[in-house]
């Protein structure tokens, strides 16, 4: 799943300059999570971890700023989503930081694969955003808990725990990195209203002019909203359907094919921009990135908000299970390092949420944190990682503020116990 | 007893140069042989092996349970992807048929000098010089709603709406397969037609067949392993794809392959093996069917 594209650019030392400039917490910062007393310069200079996650979050210069902070070397690759999980379970000595979505822990829990981490050992637990150490919003309201909120898989009892733990413990299962939610891009220049809700992709006036995302899994959560805010069916759990629900679900899909509702379901980032900008499509699934991709041509597009809220997702980072002694102490430093800022400020740059954001506020501009985060109009340029225009001045982010658009999720991304079965129906579907 | 000992000399001499014969020929076709046995063979036994597992989410189990193929058979899904597939194939491969065809018929008769015949079978594969993936995706912008085509069918007055049927559609699958797969009917063709002594179509002309009973009753018979060889490439090669499919349908269709691609990507190994060795039956039954219409093996060393 390629939620953003790889980037081959290389940071400007400018930019690099400026953030550690603004971030005067980068020499106070990277000094705090140095201080392991045990772990001696000279051994961990031929430490070597690997990372392997998504390209939207395995980034190669994430990697390349630890490794300069830390004093031992991290490795970023990037994998899909199936060929890493495939690797986490036949060649797991190939990884020592498994970077997965939070739902590819039920794939791992009880297997040891990965090793969870002691609370103890991470020093950002009490400062993480409570959506992932409690479940709820900071107003006490519970969120929603379709799909898997990371919340559920959170937490463990013990290391060969089959099961994840109903409430806190001091083991977590991995510790949150980027996560974000995700709504339907549409073109207000074509479509001329305001879009509302998430029915709309099943809305015939926009037969032949919309899309959905390929991925099975996803896409079939996509359809869900739609079904239900247009009132066909009313899901018990959107995120974990039983086989009537899929059926139903597969069913209206194919009449709505049949009737010609959808021009195309993409499956890669660049064809989803392609759609949008060439206008073949007014109303899609999208990722955030794609959509700024389509107004960098110059192209009007808008993640818009809707009623019934947004289809979240997140990713967290987990030392692999063979790892022991020096490398395990240097991967617990370097968790601890990933959440202290610099990380969630590159990627609050390319649209997505730090779990520690007062820590990325440090390697934001006063102008982006209003922007990214407080859904403030932005005063200056709005610049991604690499110092390419993003934005112009005066915008505002599509959704608003973090909590306007994190504290509005509906459900979130998943693997259902009725998986197999539901990838048999969307092949019916795709070949309806 | 001299006698006796030069039999037994010459026996054992034709029996070595036997041995070495046979040797020979093991030789040569071991190359091949250990490609296939190491690229083919020993993948494909593991996949029917995987065919026979149960899985759960990711994990596969290693039994032996039938399951995965009553899946796949009692399915009507099962059914649908192969006709979509084999009207692709039927269609493909009528059109590559008839332009490979005609344009090998143009190259080897009606083209006189050698270099212009050489020149333009070159021309045939430039296409080839550039990816097939920029070659399909190319179509996508030509084709779209507000692609050239429809561009200039609408300046031109002859549509007032765009034609969408052009773009994300079984037509576009079908443009971009004929495209992308004619020159693997045009070359075994052509080989084969270069092959036929002109004499003989004089010899038809002579005795006073038309033109079209040249081609029917001359030149397609003795172009019959071109035509094989090419068809069993179109077969293959549209009966195992899914990457075209999936681009130019706009994800909208599905053959065989894609929904086998589909299972893999959501980590569903033992039904997508299943699928593969159904698929491995099925078109080597094809591609048997048309090696006993036509004995390729004579028609190439005769």
């Amino acid at each position: 799943m390629s939620k953003g594209r790889k980037r081959n650019g290389q940071i400007t030392r400018r930019r690099l300059l400026k953030a550690a400039a603004t971030g005067t917490g980068l020499a106070i910062g990277s000094g705090l999570v140095r201080g392991f007393p045990t772990i001696w310069a000279q051994n961990i200079k031929d430490v070597k971890l690997v990372q392997v996650g998504g390209s939207y979050s395995a980034i190669i210069d994430i990697g390349r700023q630890a490794s300069k902070d830390l004093g031992f070397q991290v490795e970023m690759q990037t994998a899909d989503h199936d060929a890493l999980m495939n690797r986490l379970v036949n060649e797991p000595k190939t990884i020592d930081i498994a970077d997965t979505e939070f739902f590819a822990q039920y794939y791992m829990v009880g297997r040891n694969i990965i090793q969870p981490i002691p609370v103890g050992k991470y020093k950002w637990w009490d400062k993480t955003v409570p959506i992932f150490t409690k479940g709820e919003y900071p107003d006490g309201r519970k969120v929603s808990a379709q799909g898997t909120l990371p919340y559920k898989v959170q937490y463990l009892e013990s290391r060969d725990a089959k099961a994840f733990a109903k409430q806190p413990t001091e083991l977590l299962s991995g510790i949150p990195t980027v996560y974000n939610a995700d709504t339907l891009g549409i073109r207000p220049d074509l479509i001329k209203r305001p879009i509302e809700h998430w029915s709309e992709l099943l809305n015939p006036e926009f037969k032949g002019k919309t899309a959905i995302v390929a991925v099975p899994s996803i896409g079939i959560m996509d359809a869900a909203m739609a079904i239900e805010s247009r009132g066909d069916l009313k899901y018990g759990d959107k995120g974990n359907m039983t086989k009537a629900e899929i059926d139903k679900t597969i069913g209206i899909l194919i009449d709505a094919k049949k009737a010609g509702q959808f021009r195309a379901f993409w499956s890669t980032f660049d064809e989803s921009v392609n759609l949008m900008a060439s206008g073949e499509v007014v109303l899609q699934s999208m990722w955030s990135p794609a959509v700024t991709a389509v107004r960098s041509r110059n192209i009007d597009c808008y993640y818009v908000p809707l009623k019934e809220g947004y289809r979240g997702w997140g990713s967290c980072v987990a030392p692999m299970a063979h790892l022991s002694g020096l490398k395990l102490d240097c991967a617990f430093e370097y968790l601890n390092w990933y959440n202290s800022g610099w990380q969630g400020g590159f990627i609050a740059k390319q649209g997505y949420y730090s779990s520690v954001p007062e820590n990325a506020k440090k390697f934001l501009t006063a102008d982006e944190w209003d922007y990214w985060y407080e859904g403030k109009p932005a005063k200056a340029d709005i610049m991604d990682p690499y110092g390419h225009l993003m934005e112009k001045a005066g915008r505002t982010r599509d959704g608003g503020s973090f909590w306007q658009r994190m504290g509005n999720i509906a459900c979130w991304n998943t693997i259902m116990d009725e998986d197999r079965y539901m990838v048999r129906k969307w092949n019916e579907f795709v070949s309806a | 007893m001299s006698g006796e000992a030069e039999n037994r000399l010459a026996g054992t001499v034709a029996a070595t140069m036997k041995i070495n014969q046979q040797t020979v020929s093991w030789l040569q076709v071991a190359p091949l042989a250990v490609v296939l046995v190491i690229f083919f063979g020993i993948p494909m036994i593991f996949v029917a092996a995987v065919s026979f597992f149960d899985y759960a989410r990711w994990q596969m189990i290693p039994t032996f349970i039938f399951d995965n193929y009553v899946e796949l058979f009692e399915s009507n899904l099962t059914l649908r992807l192969y006709l979509t597939a084999i009207k692709y194939t039927a269609i493909v491969w009528a059109i590559t048929f008839v332009v490979g065809f005609t344009v090998a018929y143009f190259l080897v008769f009606h083209v006189r000098s050698l270099t212009l015949k050489i020149g333009l079978f070159l021309v045939c594969t430039v296409p080839f010089w550039t990816s097939n993936i920029i070659r399909m995706i190319s179509w996508i912008p030509f084709l779209g709603r507000h692609g050239v085509f429809n561009s200039a069918l609408m300046d031109l007055g002859i549509v007032q709406e765009p034609l969408s049927f052009l773009l994300f559609s079984d037509f576009a699958v079908i443009i971009a397969y004929v495209h992308l797969n004619t020159l693997f009917m045009i070359v075994p063709i052509f080989n084969s037609m270069a092959r036929i002594d002109p004499g003989i179509l004089e010899a038809a002309h002579d005795a006073g067949a038309s033109r079209w009973r040249v081609i029917t009753d001359v030149v397609l018979p003795l172009s019959k392993t071109g035509i094989a060889l090419g068809s069993i490439f179109i077969i293959t090669l549209v009966m195992g794809d899914f990457f075209v499919v999936k681009i130019m349908s706009g994800g909208q269709s599905a053959t065989v392959v894609s929904a086998l691609s589909t299972e893999i990507s959501s980590l569903q190994y033992p039904p997508a093996a299943a699928s593969a060795v159904v698929l491995v039956v099925i078109v080597a039954l094809m591609v048997a069917a048309i090696l006993r219409l036509v004995d390729v093996r004579r028609e190439l060393t005769g």
